[in-house]
């Protein structure tokens, strides 16, 4: 499956480095980046294949992942979301 | 290949426009639990219904962070509980509220449905003894919803329940005054209610329904209201045009979470229900959408179209985008719950009497709002009647949630806090209609309910 992760916050440096490095603890693979301004905060987008979750060797669930990485986000002031491409994919495609 | 303004139009109607899924509710028979020890009929709830939800909570959370989207509720719905203790006295009644209180506590939802009767033909003895019950069952507990249907397009309208009703409200009003009569706000009557409804006070799980399921009601008045201002000066068929393609990607999140749930639960997928449903948060007002179309506030000349043809195109968008459509699936227009309502409210631009016609075009009925304490029982049974009879000669569902505050009056206001919200008091007419609502009897179906 395909995660989207979302990034928004104020543009600084080192962003891409902190989800990146998130993202590896847990063996996810990120495939695409794009960056944009919304409603002017800087918003990184990041395509991320998950076949399957593990931290320190054991088995995470997709949903502890996305929590475990808004948590880090709440630290670094940034609001990151994790969400299954579903429902991306379900609200814009017939 | 997913595309960036798609992503980010879904974070910005979740970050900005508040998007949540309002409820997920399970629908839960309890057909299987009667019995004539009442103890054992009580065990028996206790044990179906805490079995069958016993992932509710935990799957429902588990969603919400795989697919980033917020539901707000988790609720259960049951079987009428006037046909599961049938043989029950009031007091035995009571007993049941409390069991499902118990339910409730053990699974974590905040609010079961099904503490109800349907009378639009008449009452039998276990309706009787319910709708008796209803005043110590709502005192009593804090999650329990009753509901009462008193009239059908096909039946006609019941109106010695409709003047029952009417004490029973004042009764309620009074059995919780210590914390404004918020006993009233979990009591619905209903006119044609359906069986499937996952929103709460009304939720019910109908006999036609399977032994479980799950329904979904979607939310987003405030993605609604921001297409609607994104979209500018634009005629009416564009306006309807752009609600449509808006109601169309909320649903299909409903849809999402809707399959989703039922897979991992194991229990059937009922419906989704379209209904735009509004809280007291800043930005999710259905009220907000209907002045984004022009109205400098609701409640002025022009709401009731403008209400008319919102229902209608969020419906037309809904439709395709879920397999299965149905509980009250339209606007509601809660008082209490939306803070464009009660800002009409407070201005004095949104009087009942405009309040009743806005229920004509859209669901529910009148929801959410108060009047003063002392208003007689004949008044609260003549503003249901109002209400019903819009609902069984339009062939819809209409329903009445009023809150006579007990010793309040017009110029004050109640808080009930979080999604309930709060109301100001609005003046009710003071002449009598007790000589009309006491003739007793049924008032006969329409013409239009001999179909065959």
């Amino acid at each position: 499956m395909k995660a989207v992760i979302t990034v928004v916050g104020r543009d600084r440096v080192g962003i891409i480095a902190l989800v990146s490095t998130e993202c590896q603890k847990y063996g996810v693979n990120i495939v695409d980046i794009s960056q944009t301004v919304m409603r002017e905060y800087f918003t990184m987008i990041m395509l991320a294949e998950i076949d399957r979750l593990e931290k320190d060797g054991k088995t995470v669930a997709f949903s502890d992942f996305a929590e475990e990485m808004a948590n880090v986000g709440k630290e670094h002031g940034l609001d990151i979301r994790v969400m299954h491409e579903d429902i991306v994919n379900t609200m814009h495609r017939i | 290949m997913l595309n960036t303004q798609d992503i980010l139009e879904t974070i910005r109607m979740i970050r900005e426009e508040n998007l949540d899924i309002r409820t997920v509710t399970m629908g839960i028979s309890l057909l299987d639990c009667v019995s004539d020890d009442e103890e054992r009929l009580n065990r028996k709830i206790y044990d179906k219904i805490t079995k069958t939800a016993e992932r509710l909570v935990p799957v429902a959370e588990s969603l919400e962070k795989t697919y980033g989207i917020p539901i707000v509720n988790k609720r259960v719905s049951v079987t009428p509980v006037y046909a599961v203790g049938a043989g029950l006295s009031p007091e035995g009644f009571v007993r049941i509220a409390g069991t499902l209180e118990r339910a409730a506590d053990t699974l974590g939802i905040n609010f079961i449905g099904g503490f109800s009767a349907l009378v639009q033909k008449g009452e039998t003895v276990g309706a009787h003894n319910l709708i008796e019950a209803i005043p110590e069952a709502l005192s009593s507990t804090e999650r329990v919803c009753s509901s009462v249907n008193v009239a059908s397009t096909k039946a006609g309208i019941n109106m010695d329940a409709v003047e029952k009703m009417g004490r029973i409200i004042k009764e309620t009003a009074y059995r919780t005054r210590e914390r404004d009569s918020i006993g009233c706000a979990k009591l619905v009557v209903f006119a044609n209610m359906p069986e499937d409804n996952p929103f709460m006070a009304g939720a019910v799980h109908g006999f036609g329904e399977p032994d479980s399921v799950i329904n979904v009601g979607v939310s987003g008045p405030g993605v609604v209201a921001a297409a609607i201002r994104e979209a500018g000066h634009c005629d009416f068929s564009a306006l309807s045009d752009t609600v449509k393609k808006i109601a169309f990607k909320i649903t299909r999140v409903g849809q999402l979470i809707a399959a989703e749930a039922s897979r991992a639960l194991s229990v059937p997928y009922g419906i989704v229900d379209l209904s735009l449903a509004p809280t007291p948060a800043q930005g999710d007002s259905v009220a907000e959408i209907l002045e984004n179309m022009g109205l400098a506030r609701t409640g002025t000349h022009g709401t009731t179209a403008a209400l008319a043809l919102l229902n209608d195109a969020v419906k037309k968008g809904g439709v395709m985008a879920s397999s299965h459509v149905g509980g009250l699936s339209g606007a509601f227009i809660p008082v209490s719950e939306d803070r464009g309502m009660i800002e009409a409210v407070e201005a004095g631009v949104l009087s009942l009497e405009k309040l009743e016609a806005m229920t004509a075009v859209c669901s529910v009925g009148l929801d959410m709002f108060a009047v003063p304490g002392d208003t007689t029982a004949e008044t609260l049974s003549g503003i249901i009647a109002d209400e019903i009879a819009i609902g069984v000669i339009n062939t819809k569902t209409t329903a009445v949630r009023v809150i006579p505050v007990y010793g309040k009056g017009v110029g004050e206001q109640v808080s009930f806090g979080g999604l309930l919200g709060r109301a100001p008091i609005m003046p009710v007419r003071g002449e009598s209609c007790a000589d009309f609502i006491h003739r007793g009897g049924r008032i006969p179906a329409p013409i239009h309910s001999l179909k065959n």
